[in-house]
């Protein structure tokens, strides 16, 4: 163990260590959107799915911080989500994300009281360990963890929840194509979350990981928006309810280099036994 | 041997300073071109892409994040193989005789900033000459690979 440790910290140190070491610190300088709006788990990406790129404004020679709030409005719930990235030499992401979900009139219907809320912390880590999204011939492959740690253990587990905390593995792949003014990301996400991991990991009709799909296409429409839609396959673990695919429709807005807004319509399927759950994405990011 | 030195050592264009003998080929200039002269029209041809050229130039110039690196370069002879370059890549029936992309940026010390700065003022550039988004990211796409020559740090 102590071996494999060390292993993982050299190649952590050696990812990080920036050929531009030497030099001075520099501030900003990455390519307009570059650095992605924010998915819902905190980390750079769409809203739903995650990209491979690093968040913040910086290059190989920085350090850049990102920030974010999201909204959505769905038809028997609300949910928020809020948090902070920080950029490594656009090489390594650490992101720090709080969820909460509002059952509103709903948790009375379900037994939980009115205005009940699920939540959870994520800590997220991303690595860039190949290629870029815009100069390299091979796309941005980045590899990515998130560790979630969702509150009320003891619905989590009457709901059939097998744990109130998890960890997501992530492979992403991120890659503009400028020939075509397309913006292009997958990923595959190891995972064991209900809902997002709002309703727990694993349960009673699966307990165990399974690889769930990211997918997201984008237009850019000048260098300062992009439109596109995504998809979220989820695994569907408890017996009680149902979970379904997720996917919405976007646009990403950079009115200024420290901006980004993202509007979405979003359909999240159903959530605790409430079909149809659609509504209006909204999400602000700052980005230094 | 006297014969192929003459060739590669073309006389140095009029108020440019000379540089080091280099053997001339399109294949310097980094990508191929076009087919077809549809990205070269929406550029507006040749007086376009020079206006592009023009303004890219001085954007370069005022810009505190690179300004510095382009003092003390020669400027007639930037102007004059970048235009070529461009309109060679974009299908305008020019020769390049500039240098490759490696020498051309040799001890430059570019970082990746400072790269991205530039390809931000190519942008400025190419939209005050209302060339449309889509022909623009047609060119930064045959660009975008030489970022491994130009980039030293």
């Amino acid at each position: 163990m102590i071996v494999r440790g060390l292993g993982v910290c050299a190649a952590l140190a050696c990812a990080l260590a920036p050929p531009a070491i030497a030099g001075p610190m520099r501030h900003g300088g990455k390519l307009l959107l570059t650095g992605g709006a924010t998915g819902i788990e905190g980390s750079a990406g769409g809203g739903l799915a995650t990209w491979a790129l690093i968040g913040g404004n910086e290059t190989d020679a920085g350090i850049g911080l990102g920030a974010h709030a999201t909204e959505v409005m769905l038809d028997d719930y609300g949910f928020r989500s809020f948090g902070a990235k920080l950029g490594l030499f656009d090489r390594l992401e650490l992101s720090v994300a709080r969820q909460r979900f509002d059952t509103k009139a709903a948790g009375a219907a379900l037994g939980l009281g009115r205005g009940f809320t699920f939540g959870q912390d994520i800590y997220g880590a991303k690595l860039r360990v190949a290629g870029d999204a815009v100069y390299d011939t091979l796309p941005q492959i980045a590899l990515g963890v998130q560790h979630k740690r969702a509150r009320r253990d003891a619905v989590i587990a009457a709901v059939g929840g097998a744990r109130a905390s998890g960890t997501d593995y992530l492979l992403s792949v991120s890659r503009i194509v400028l020939d075509r003014s397309l913006v292009l990301g997958a990923t595959a996400r190891a995972t064991r979350a209900n809902q997002f991991g709002l309703l727990g990991f694993g349960g009673d009709r699966r307990t165990g990981y399974s690889v769930q799909f990211e997918g997201s296409a984008g237009a850019l429409v000048t260098r300062r928006l992009l439109v596109g839609a995504e998809l979220r396959t989820r695994p569907n673990n408890l017996r009680f309810a149902r979970e379904d695919d997720a996917w919405d429709l976007f646009a990403a807005w950079t009115p200024q280099r420290n901006l980004t807004v993202t509007a979405a319509y979003v359909d999240l399927g159903s959530i605790a036994a409430r079909p149809g759950q659609q509504g209006l994405y909204l999400s602000a990011q700052l980005g230094f | 041997m006297l014969m192929l030195a003459l060739l590669l050592q073309a006389a140095t264009p009029a108020g440019e300073e000379p540089v080091a003998p280099y053997a001339v080929s399109n294949a310097n200039a980094g990508a191929t071109p076009f087919a077809g002269d549809r990205v070269w029209t929406s550029f507006g041809g040749e007086a376009g892409t020079r206006r592009v050229v023009e303004r890219f130039v001085e954007l370069n110039l005022a810009d505190p994040r690179i300004g510095d690196i382009f003092k003390g370069q020669d400027l007639v002879r930037l102007r004059r193989v970048l235009f070529e370059q461009f309109c060679y890549l974009l299908g305008g029936n020019c020769a390049y005789s500039g240098r490759d992309m490696k020498a051309a940026h040799t001890d430059l010390g570019i970082q990746q900033a400072d790269m991205n700065a530039l390809v931000d003022n190519l942008q400025r550039a190419m939209s005050a000459e209302g060339v449309p988004f889509t022909a623009q990211n047609r060119l930064l796409a045959k660009l975008a690979p030489m970022r491994s020559q130009v980039v030293e740090r």
